[in-house]
């Protein structure tokens, strides 16, 4: 190990970077028979970037050179950037070596397409089975090309704990306007085929026990986000429908960095999208743990996610008679609708009223933020004046520009009926 | 005033517990023989750890509840904040006075406060898995150091030896002046002060370092600089999940580690 593959090393993270996913959760790989690294369900991270994000995973490219001119890539074909490979023992002793070093939890592989998908893939399929024969058992994420084999795939899915295939673009004519070799059918039928390699997996190990497992962690996919104008309702529909039809585990969604301004196809951005790249993750909280449907979150009369706000308050203020709801009575399901309450708060309020009426005072005891949670609950003593009483725009005041509360209306339908008056 | 003394064991604490509840006195103070200062009217209780006592007591704990309150209960322990002691034997008391599980009872200060001190000590024990660094010495040792807020290392163990179960480690605890050596077998308590190691920054000297160590926590802190995007800089949430304190321990930080390329 050289200055040469620090060199490298330099080239294929940059152009690695990109790729925002980093998880290393969801495999429970055991270390077999003495060797080195074992995987945690739950994922761990080792360290945090400047800008703020987890590093699980050593990123590399294997290669940066490509065939393809996709418009938003930093490693497309027409770029004059430095290139570089790595070699199949350069990638496995850079894993081994930093993973010893508790640096990793293990290795996320992607490449760019030299020669044929299949071409490519091989090469890095060659990358995990040389690590799995070092009797290293730590996460590994590999990359799917898109037109590579069956076969191939296969052979990923038995050493890798995690597949992925990214789609980019939410819509298929602006995916093919930026990236003209690609459409939606190459990048969906090898999630279908790792969809079903997965089902009949897990099938298979019910039966036998010792089975080997097949992508064990499932797989994901991301999306770019602001570099065509696609609105969010076309994001958040095609992420859902992936969810369900394709059983992914993540979705990834990545604020467009303009990294070829010279493309004019591409919008000129100030900064990347990060508070809608941050919104549609809420979004896509709301989906898969609390029970909300994409429809409820974004639809035709609001396609877009409201940037000021978060996506679970935007729809009770949209839909104040669900409110307020009474905390010592609710179900888990309608508790997990009231904005500023998460799963665990949820959990806990179901846990803790067991024992006695809860008032105000034992919710923030117990860690419930009321700041937004306040105007959408009643519960033993909760005089504030709620969701009903002060509108939903006056809600919206209040938690966005700090306006005191008006209580004109509130009064107003408080006042005491008058026995005599004459209209 | 009744104190109780006992020997800063988690055996002696819950000893010290059982002959409270079997005297019937309700301790005002429970400390440790090392930090007790003598105090002249108090009626001072010398507690001997037993075994069967300790048994005894953990047993009720174990049936009254669930494991996960036992566990509870030790993380707690190891937090090794003051009145730790006084907060466990209300705990525990609690337990064994009410007829039905208080396990999630969060409305009640005792489970409440426990609860979050066994927290605090939880994430304490993760950040030790998250960032405990590793420095391959000649003898093909890979040795860290670490200074937790709180005494996590024993709770660390056998993620590592189940992780790293084909390289020798030691994870020395800085503060508490002890550690945990694998040799490949089995893993063993140390004490050993080695004037070989920088007892504040961790860093093993150079002339007992693996050739190739500084070579891979060079790679590694290049690998660090190179995977931030600077057009998404958000050194709020940075500082938030990378406190300053563990800092020293990362190579990575570590700016006179600066990568040379020609």
């Amino acid at each position: 190990m050289k200055e040469e593959t620090a060199n490298k090393l330099k080239i294929l993270v940059g152009a690695a970077k990109y790729d925002v996913s980093c998880a290393s959760s969801g495999s429970n790989r055991p270390n077999k028979g003495k060797g080195l690294g074992n995987t945690a369900p739950w994922g761990i991270c080792h360290s945090f970037t400047e800008d703020g994000r987890c590093i699980s995973l050593i990123k590399l490219m294997l290669t940066n050179y490509c065939i393809y001119d996709c418009a938003y890539c930093a490693n497309r074909n027409s770029n004059d950037i430095p290139r570089s490979t790595f070699t199949v023992k350069e990638v496995a002793d850079l894993t081994i070596e930093f993973y010893r070093r508790n640096y990793i939890e293990g290795l996320f592989l992607s490449s760019g397409v030299i020669k044929n998908p299949d071409y490519t893939m091989e090469r890095m399929v060659r990358v995990a089975k040389e690590l799995r024969n070092r009797n290293y058992n730590g996460y590994i994420h590999l990359k799917s090309i898109p037109g590579a084999s069956e076969e191939l795939q296969q052979l990923a899915g038995m050493y890798a704990d995690r597949l992925s295939v990214n789609i980019e673009i939410a819509t298929e004519p602006n995916l093919k306007m930026l990236a003209p070799e690609k459409n939606f059918k190459s990048i969906l039928n090898p999630m279908k085929f790792i969809r079903n390699k997965i089902i009949e997996n897990k099938e298979e190990r019910r039966k036998f026990k010792h089975a080997p497992r097949f992508s064990p962690a499932g797989q994901s996919t991301q999306l770019i986000i602001g570099a065509t104008p696609d609105n969010d309702k076309h994001i958040l529909t095609l992420a859902g429908g992936l969810y369900n039809s394709k059983n992914l585990k993540r979705v990834y969604y990545s604020g467009f960095i303009p990294v070829n301004d010279y493309d004019k196809r591409l919008p000129a951005l100030q900064e990347p999208p990060l508070k809608r790249e941050n919104r549609l993750y809420q979004a896509d909280w709301l989906f898969r743990f609390y029970g909300f449907s994409i429809n409820e979150i974004v639809n035709d009369d609001h396609p877009d996610l409201d940037l000021e706000i978060d996506p679970k308050l935007s729809y009770a203020l949209r839909n104040p008679w669900l409110f307020p709801i009474d905390i010592n009575k609710a179900s888990y399901e309608t508790i997990l609708r009231v904005p500023g309450i998460g799963v665990l708060s949820a959990k806990k309020i179901l846990l803790a009223r067991r024992y006695k009426s809860l008032d105000i005072n034992n919710l923030k005891k117990i860690g419930v933020v009321l700041k937004r949670a306040k105007y959408f609950i009643t519960c033993k003593e909760l005089k504030e004046p709620t969701i009903n009483e002060l509108k939903p725009e006056g809600v919206r005041g209040i938690l966005l520009h700090h306006e005191k509360p008006k209580l004109s209306n509130y009064v107003t339908q408080h006042k005491q009926l008058s026995l005599f008056s004459t209209n | 005033m009744n104190i109780f003394i006992y020997d800063q064991t988690f055996e002696g604490l819950l000893t010290t517990i059982y002959e409270a509840i079997e005297l019937k006195v309700r301790p005002d103070k429970i400390v440790s023989a090392k930090s007790f200062q003598d105090d002249l009217f108090a009626i001072k209780n010398y507690v001997t750890t037993d075994h069967a006592k300790f048994e005894s007591i953990w047993n009720q704990v174990n049936k009254k509840t669930t494991q996960q309150v036992c566990q509870r209960i030790f993380q707690a322990f190891l937090s090794e904040g003051p009145d730790i002691e006084m907060l466990i034997y209300n705990y525990i008391k609690l337990i064994i006075d009410t007829p039905y599980n208080i396990e999630v009872n969060f409305s009640d200060n005792f489970v409440l406060k426990l609860t979050n001190i066994q927290k605090k000590v939880g994430r304490e024990t993760q950040r030790v898995i998250m960032f405990v660094r590793f420095q391959k010495t000649i003898d093909d040792i890979y040795y860290a150091s670490f200074d937790p807020k709180y005494n996590v290392i024993p709770l660390t163990i056998s993620h590592f030896r189940n992780r790293f179960a084909d390289q020798k480690w030691v994870i020395f605890d800085t503060r508490r002046k002890y550690g945990y050596y694998y040799d490949l077998n089995e893993v063993r308590e140390v004490t050993i002060g080695n004037q070989k190691v920088n007892n504040n920054s961790g860093k093993v000297e150079n002339d007992i370092l693996h050739v190739s160590e500084k070579l891979f926590q060079k790679l590694w802190k290049s690998y660090y600089d190179t995977i931030n995007i600077k057009e998404r800089k958000n050194l709020k949430v940075h500082m938030q999940f990378l406190p300053k304190r563990f800092w020293k321990f990362l190579p990575e930080k570590d700016f006179k580690n600066k990568m040379v390329l020609s």
